[in-house]
């Protein structure tokens, strides 16, 4: 047995780099649905941290119940999107040394959803549009069989699936983010992503652009890329989902002689629904 | 100080509630749903925000894709050695023999693994697992996983409930009969009655300063099943992920995949040494490669070169590394370095690591595809919890089910990468079923006694009416100081003899918690509720370590270096609560039947 003065203690103790570097002026939305105003604030700021960082430390020495919605605090689970200086971002991949030094810091909630309590906004929009997407069904797997897929067929998907859902893209799109009335019509990119899996997952069986134009709105999209200019995963939306369909729905939708096929196509089947 | 309407509440019946939405829970609620049962789903964050979406490295399942050889058997005796033995021997088999039905289910519902040359799905080499088993995304496993199963829920009959904190367990008689909880985003209150509970709510790594988990890791299950009644096992086993974030310190403890090892990382110390070779113990001798070239040949041909020793299992990584920074050869900011630079191309590291790329990019400004990361232990996964049957996830109190990282058993005193996804999925059905099975068989739907629940909203919004008292964030802060320091990586019992007097004390001043301002997502009120639960965890965790006069897996004792086989190898620590006292017994470890016993005896590489 050793003794204990030579024994190792719990965890190494880091290097103490976290004497205070400083202070910061924060300026942040504090209300409820109804009423607000920016409360100014001044904060210690330590090495390397992040918005998160100083906002907890708010919560923790000046402002109890400022609210703010946080999970991971490492990027991965899009809980932390707000403004930062106008600009959507995740609080805890926003370091405070990355921010113009000397000036004000910004804080605000994501504007296209309605506030809950400061910086807590109510994003069941998103939620709920998810759900309206058709289920994925793929061709059944054969008893004692597995799915056969080759990488490069997937990789594209993948890209979407890197997704966090932190939606910040649905924030910006300029269709609803001052356009409320539109919201009821329109999906949004996130949700996009979700409609062109339909399309392009190896095994479906079915196909998305056609519910994505009629029930998710995607003609309202013109392609101005703020989806993809904000996601924090750089999945770029515009030009690998929302174009695609775009493109198949205008051959598919718009090109007269397959136009004029699929409503011969649809008679057939109702022609062969009856028979049965 | 809230107003009266608070001590209103909506009311919600089902036949099977599940608390939490993580991996596990969102599969019981799935399987609960398929049986006709009507089934509730209540959740502290947002559905798909579950701590669950920080897994990167993969999920095992013995599906013998990358290795023929591979099988249930092979996998089954690799989760038993990684556990010390300590396993609840059927759970292992169970896991073991369903994780690859489990994980081609996930990929009918839409989830999209990484490919082998001929389309199946490929699998990743990690610590302790004989051959590469790991169906994996990238490094954002979890996140995959979630995301299925959150859309299949969503087609599902599940009715979820977001952002609600549960905070007691309803009883009638010995029957859980439900739980009552608040909405976070209201503050206000909900009663949801259910014949049979589901907890899924996942870690407790908050009860130490460093740790990968998220605020979520508070114990909530684990707290909320001892308070019904129900034993906890095992809880003195508490995994520290040998590579965690160091620096910057906002970002200490964050999880560093182990794939970056099972990919070819290795550890190295400040003199630029693997040090790991001088690190491996009796118990892995035969199966650890014992030079560079072996270690390195490996990657390639697992059949004849053993494994290098920076995948041996967590608990033995993580004393390595501890025990380098002591001897004065740890990196600058108080680790080791990790390097994968040196190892793999840019691209390579790029395509197979992205999540780990980006984090260190952002966080911590390192560009890991040229520099090494500097990495140490970091409180990661609790083996312990709720005790539970290996069949069916029923708690030792009727009408009580738990699943995933809030139960115990499968993962014995130290659990192998990898097998908490597939631990998710697997017995997420399985408990999914069992609850609805038990539900619908139940004559009449249990009553809630109405009584019960006033008291407890009462309790619950106390903290509002102290003007002054206990800041629940530095009571917090104080039990993390307390468990990092004398019931970490290395324990004594001096020590933790001293911890449970400072943990008795923090329970006294919990007591008198005082909170500011509105209910409605008030973060000092979720604090003042975890305080509770986190302090009894607290204790549990160090009365269990305190108990255990051994060394095995996740519990490292100064004062009984040893592994005794032939008591504490024998028997699992056993909680209980009784008014405001915890008991600890002893309860003879489950016996496995010879044929499986004779795996162990064939291994000898």
């Amino acid at each position: 047995m050793t003794e204990l003065a030579d024994r190792p203690t719990a965890l190494p103790a880091a290097t103490d780099k976290s004497d205070v570097q400083g202070t910061a002026e924060m300026r942040v939305w504090r209300g409820d649905g109804t009423t607000g105003q920016f409360v100014d604030y001044t904060v210690d700021v330590n090495e390397g941290e992040v918005v998160l960082d100083v906002i907890h430390r708010l919560q923790a020495e000046q402002a109890g119940d400022l609210a703010v919605r946080w999970n991971c605090k490492a990027g991965k689970c899009g809980s932390c999107s707000m403004e930062i200086n106008g600009k959507p971002r995740l609080a805890c991949m926003t370091r405070m040394e990355t921010l113009p030094k000397g000036e004000q810091v910004t804080v605000a909630p994501m504007r296209a959803f309605p506030v809950i309590r400061d910086l807590v906004t109510d994003v069941s929009y998103n939620y709920e549009k998810m759900k309206s997407v058709p289920e994925l069904k793929l061709a059944e797997r054969k008893e004692g069989e597995v799915h056969r897929m080759a990488q490069e067929d997937i990789s594209r998907l993948q890209e979407f699936h890197k997704c966090i859902e932190c939606f910040m893209c649905q924030n910006v799109c300029h269709v609803i983010r001052d356009h409320d009335e539109n919201k009821p019509a329109f999906a949004g990119p996130r949700v996009f992503l979700k409609y062109a899996e339909l399309d392009m997952h190896p095994l479906s069986t079915q196909h998305g652009e056609k519910v994505a134009y009629d029930e998710g709105g995607l003609g309202y999209c013109n392609i101005t890329k703020c989806c993809s200019e904000v996601c924090p995963e750089d999945i770029h939306i515009t030009d690998n989902a929302i174009i695609p369909m775009k493109e198949r729905i205008a051959d598919r939708k718009f090109e007269p002689i397959v136009w004029l096929g699929d409503i011969r196509s649809a008679r057939k089947d109702a022609k062969q629904q009856k028979k049965r | 100080m809230p107003g009266t309407a608070l001590t209103e509440y909506e009311t919600h019946d089902y036949d099977v509630l599940v608390i939490g939405a993580g991996g596990a829970g969102m599969r019981a609620a799935i399987e609960a749903s398929k049986t006709g049962a009507t089934v509730g789903l209540a959740c502290k964050s947002l559905l798909g925000k579950a701590h669950t979406v920080m897994a990167e490295g993969g999920m095992a399942a013995a599906m013998g894709n990358v290795w023929d050889e591979d099988n249930w058997q092979v996998h089954f005796r690799d989760t038993m050695r990684g556990g010390k033995m300590l396993n609840n021997w059927r759970m292992a088999q169970l896991h073991a023999q369903e994780a690859p039905e489990r994980v081609y289910e996930l990929e009918d519902w839409g989830a999209l693994f990484d490919r082998t040359e001929d389309g199946r799905i490929l699998q990743r080499d990690f610590g302790g697992h004989k051959y590469a088993r790991l169906a994996h995304i990238g490094d954002r496993t979890g996140l995959e996983l979630i995301r299925t199963l959150q859309h299949h829920t969503m087609h599902r009959q599940v009715e979820v409930h977001m952002e609600v904190k549960i905070v007691r367990l309803l009883k009638e008689g010995k029957r859980v009969v439900g739980a009552i909880g608040y909405r976070r985003e209201q503050g206000t209150f909900i009663v949801l009655n259910a014949k049979a509970v589901i907890l899924a709510t996942g870690g407790a790594g908050k009860i130490y300063k460093f740790t990968s988990n998220s605020w979520e890791g508070t114990g909530d299950g684990h707290a909320l099943a001892l308070w019904a009644g129900a034993d906890l096992i095992d809880m003195e086993f508490f995994q520290l992920h040998p590579t965690g974030m160091i620096w910057p310190p906002s970002a200490r403890g964050l999880l560093v995949t182990e794939g970056v090892r099972g990919d070819g990382g290795v550890l190295r110390n400040s003199e630029g040494k693997r040090f790991m070779f001088d690190y491996i113990s009796e118990f892995f001798r035969a199966e650890t490669a014992d030079t560079e070239a072996e270690g390195d040949r490996w990657y390639d041909d697992h059949v004849n070169n053993r494994r290098p020793p920076e995948l041996l299992p967590r608990d033995e990584v993580a004393r390595a590394i501890n025990a380098e920074f002591k001897a004065g050869r740890g990196s600058p900011h108080g680790g080791v370095f990790l390097d994968i630079a040196s190892r793999r191309s840019a691209e390579d590291i790029k395509r197979r690591l992205p999540s780990m790329y980006h984090q260190f990019k952002h966080l911590a400004g390192v560009d890991i595809t040229s520099e090494a990361m500097e990495v140490g232990p970091t409180a990661h996964y609790i083996m312990g919890g709720i005790r539970v049957d290996a069949e069916t996830q029923a708690a030792t109190v009727p009408g009580l089910y738990a699943v995933g990282e809030c139960s115990g058993g499968m993962h014995g005193a130290n659990r192998l990468g990898g097998n908490s996804l597939s631990d998710l999925i697997v017995f997420g059905r399985r408990a999914g079923l069992a609850a609805a099975e038990y539900a619908l068989g139940l004559a009449e739907t249990p009553k809630t006694w109405g009584g019960q629940i006033a008291p407890i909203v009462a309790e619950t919004l106390a903290p509002f009416g102290r003007d002054t008292g206990e800041n629940p964030y530095t009571l917090h802060k104080e039990l993390q100081e307390v468990m990092q320091s004398l019931v970490g990586i290395i324990r004594v019992s001096s020590e933790m003899q001293e911890a449970l007097d400072k943990i008795a004390d923090l329970k006294e001043r919990a007591k008198n918690i005082s909170i500011e301002g509105h209910v409605q997502y008030n973060a000092g009120w979720g604090e003042a509720t975890d305080v509770a639960a986190l302090l009894d965890v607290a204790e549990c965790v160090t009365r269990a370590a305190y108990t255990r006069t051994e060394s095995r897996g996740g519990h490292t004792r100064d004062d009984f270096p040893a592994t005794d086989k032939t008591y504490w190898g024998t028997v699992n620590n056993s909680l209980h609560k009784v008014g405001d006292d915890i008991t600890i017994t002893q309860t003879p470890l489950p016996q496995m039947p010879a044929e499986l016993q004779a795996l162990f005896e064939e291994v000898k590489a």
